[in-house]
């Protein structure tokens, strides 16, 4: 119902350049803000830049949902079939919503934290990175072109490692970190690159709608294998797929605790939609050897990922490094459902993706809250926070009841999707892995909230302080979406849904 | 000036610079017709930049050319390239159309000749702003640790 009032009340320009005016946006803002003289200046531009890309992604998904196709195409300068195309469907205006929605509200809520973590004549410059991330993030999941989507992935990433490293103020692990991350995003982005150079010799196009109706007829060619295997493993390393996520704990431990609220809530989002979008719409499952990846690749290496890296999660001292373990676990719980490969597995994982957003989102920009006024992350910090900062900490606590998946959070209802879906296809073991991994979430998150609602605090002089206002709004927010979408779910479940039979190229599923 | 060890590298180098500097132009202008490019000329520029800060020193460089111009140049250039697209986008044609730039009917080639020089003039600028910009900061890099903390 917005969304039709969106669409009647947008302008034909915005409706027709819609899909691309998102990426634009910050583009061009990113550079005007490396010349802003002011930090105040340009944290309001970028907000301005993040909100107009929401705004444009929310009429893109209109769009998508009332064109008949469900497909939007846009030829960069239009050259039509020779240039670059980007192609929007239901799949990527979700990812796209989900990516310009979070940098929206995490530019709100930024302001106090760059304060404190950026030197003040280098927060433009901070802002601008940030902002040519965010550009390159919404470029991944809105072109079609298989080559551009390197040069997306290339962008975001490089800002990336800039946004990490800038937690050298505080920590100076920070830049063993970038440098990590670097190294292996390289790697990635690298691999990703030599499989669309193997696709590219043996199709002759780099357009991925057409390379997906030239595949078929090259099915058992060597040259496609080996540049599918070079795909799946660059953008799972992208995605933090395990045994491939070393480089994200020290990543989201060290950086600036905005940066780490911004990627953990899209970076790794939009690498598993690039990688979706290869294993379905590019591949499909007439592929032999992609059903033996899905069944005995994926799904064991997601499983791995939600046992193991939540059994680190419970070790964990720093809540920072805890999160970000527990990050790779639900990563795992989304690889899972992609590996069921059928369209009920894709709308779990697509589903969970979504949540995760909300709720790692959320536990993210609390813990920048308890940053910006008390510092220290590790769980002793914690305790007693419940008496001192009770909003900040409540608003934690939801979107931790949320990540253990307890009724009534978005967490329960991506978990109970992915369980008939496991079930529906037979495999019953899995579900097992799955209660497993949520009762090491009850865990973890349980010795989080002992530490905060029923410990003394560490250091009984404490004043009472609240996180400022600017952060409990967009905090709050997106608490109230993770209880508002665990009652009624049809919202991101009809994106989800949407979205894995855009996937899978099936007509609207129901 | 007496007892100056490097005044042939000077005078070398003085004359160097500005044919450096011209021939970088001509590699961005000859582009259109053979090898060549926005990328390489603006790399060349930005060797001009090097030599000098080689030969007579980082702060000297620093004082011609400041490192707020070459951060400021990169960032133009970007504005420039993203800016052509918008442009065209304004005249009602898609992002980076340079056929609606002049709104000529298909057929005529002046759009298709200034966006893309104007947009070669955008690399050059991100490019030899970029990679000045680099090198200011990796020579301008006060160490840390001195060498005799180790």
């Amino acid at each position: 119902m917005i969304l039709e009032l969106l669409l009647t009340s947008a302008p034909d320009w915005a409706i027709r350049h819609a899909a691309v005016l998102i990426v634009v946006v910050p583009l061009v803002m990113a550079p005007i803000l490396a010349l802003s003289p002011s930090a105040r200046l340009a944290w309001f531009l970028a907000l301005l830049a993040t909100a107009a890309s929401s705004y444009f992604a929310i009429l893109t998904l209109g769009i998508v949902q009332s064109t008949p196709g469900g497909i939007i195409e846009y030829w960069i300068g239009n050259w039509y079939l020779i240039g670059i195309e980007f192609r929007v469907d239901a799949l990527n205006a979700m990812i796209l919503l989900i990516v310009s929605g979070m940098a929206f509200l995490a530019t709100v809520f930024a302001w106090p934290t760059i304060l404190a973590d950026v030197e003040k004549q280098k927060i433009s410059l901070f802002l601008c990175a940030f902002l040519l991330c965010f550009a390159g993030l919404c470029g991944v999941a809105a072109t079609g072109d298989a080559f551009n989507l390197f040069v997306f992935l290339e962008i975001s990433s490089l800002s990336t490692y800039v946004l990490v490293a800038m937690g050298a103020r505080n920590d100076r692990r920070a830049l063993p970190a970038a440098f990590d991350y670097l190294i292996m995003g390289t790697i990635a982005a690298s691999f990703y690159i030599i499989g669309v150079g193997f696709l590219y010799a043996a199709t002759g196009t780099l357009n991925m709608a057409e390379m997906a109706a030239q595949l078929p007829a090259l099915a058992g060619n060597r040259s496609v294998q080996v540049g599918f295997a070079f795909i799946v493993v660059g953008l799972g390393l992208k995605a933090a797929m395990w045994p491939l996520h070393q480089w994200l704990p020290n990543a989201y431990s060290y950086s600036p605790s905005f940066v780490t609220m911004f990627l953990a809530a899209t970076a790794t989002k939009v690498a598993l939609y690039a990688l979706i979008r290869w294993l379905f719409t590019i591949f499909n499952l007439d592929y032999s050897f992609e059903q033996a990846i899905f069944t005995w690749v994926l799904a064991p290496l997601g499983i791995a990922a939600m046992v193991i890296c939540s059994f680190q999660a419970v070790f964990q001292t720093d809540v920072r490094r805890m999160l970000a373990y527990s990050s790779v676990a639900q990563v795992g719980y989304m690889i899972l459902g992609i590996s069921i490969a059928n369209a009920a597995g894709v709308s779990a994982g697509l589903l969970h993706l979504f949540n995760h957003s909300l709720m790692k989102g959320a536990l993210f920009m609390a813990l920048a809250g308890v940053c910006l006024t008390y510092k220290g992350t590790t769980v002793r910090d914690f305790a007693g926070l419940g008496r001192s900062a009770p909003f900040t900490m409540s608003a934690f606590a939801i979107a931790g009841l949320s990540l253990i998946g307890v009724p009534l959070t978005a967490g329960f209802m991506s978990k109970l999707q992915l369980g008939y879906a496991l079930f529906d296809h037979g495999w019953w073991w899995a579900v097992l892995f799955v209660v497993f991994s949520s009762f090491l979430a009850v865990l973890y998150v349980g010795r989080l909230l002992q530490a905060i609602f029923f410990e003394a605090p560490a250091n009984p002089g404490k004043p009472r302080k609240e996180a400022p206002l600017i952060v409990l709004v967009p905090l709050w927010i997106l608490a109230l979406a993770n209880i508002y979408f665990g009652i009624d779910a049809s919202f991101p479940v009809g994106l989800a849904n949407d979205g894995a039979a855009a996937a899978l190229g099936l007509e609207a599923l129901q | 000036m007496k007892g100056d060890h490097h005044i042939i590298l000077r005078v070398v180098a003085k004359c160097l610079i500005p044919l450096i500097l011209i021939y970088a132009f001509y590699v961005q202008f000859h582009g259109e017709v053979g090898a060549g490019g926005a990328f390489q000329a603006g790399v060349v520029l930005a060797v001009a930049l090097i030599l000098h800060s080689l030969v007579f020193g980082l702060t000297a460089t620093m004082r011609a050319v400041p490192p707020w111009f070459t951060r400021g140049l990169s960032a133009v250039g970007v504005l420039v390239y993203a800016g052509v697209g918008v442009w065209a986008m304004l005249n009602g044609g898609a992002y980076l159309e340079y056929q609606a730039l002049f709104f000529e009917p298909p057929g005529g080639h002046d759009g298709q000749h200034a966006g893309i020089i104007i947009i070669e003039l955008g690399v050059l600028f991100a490019v030899s702003g970029g990679l000045s910009t680099i090198f200011y900061a990796l020579a301008g890099r006060v160490a840390e640790i001195r060498d005799e903390d180790w």
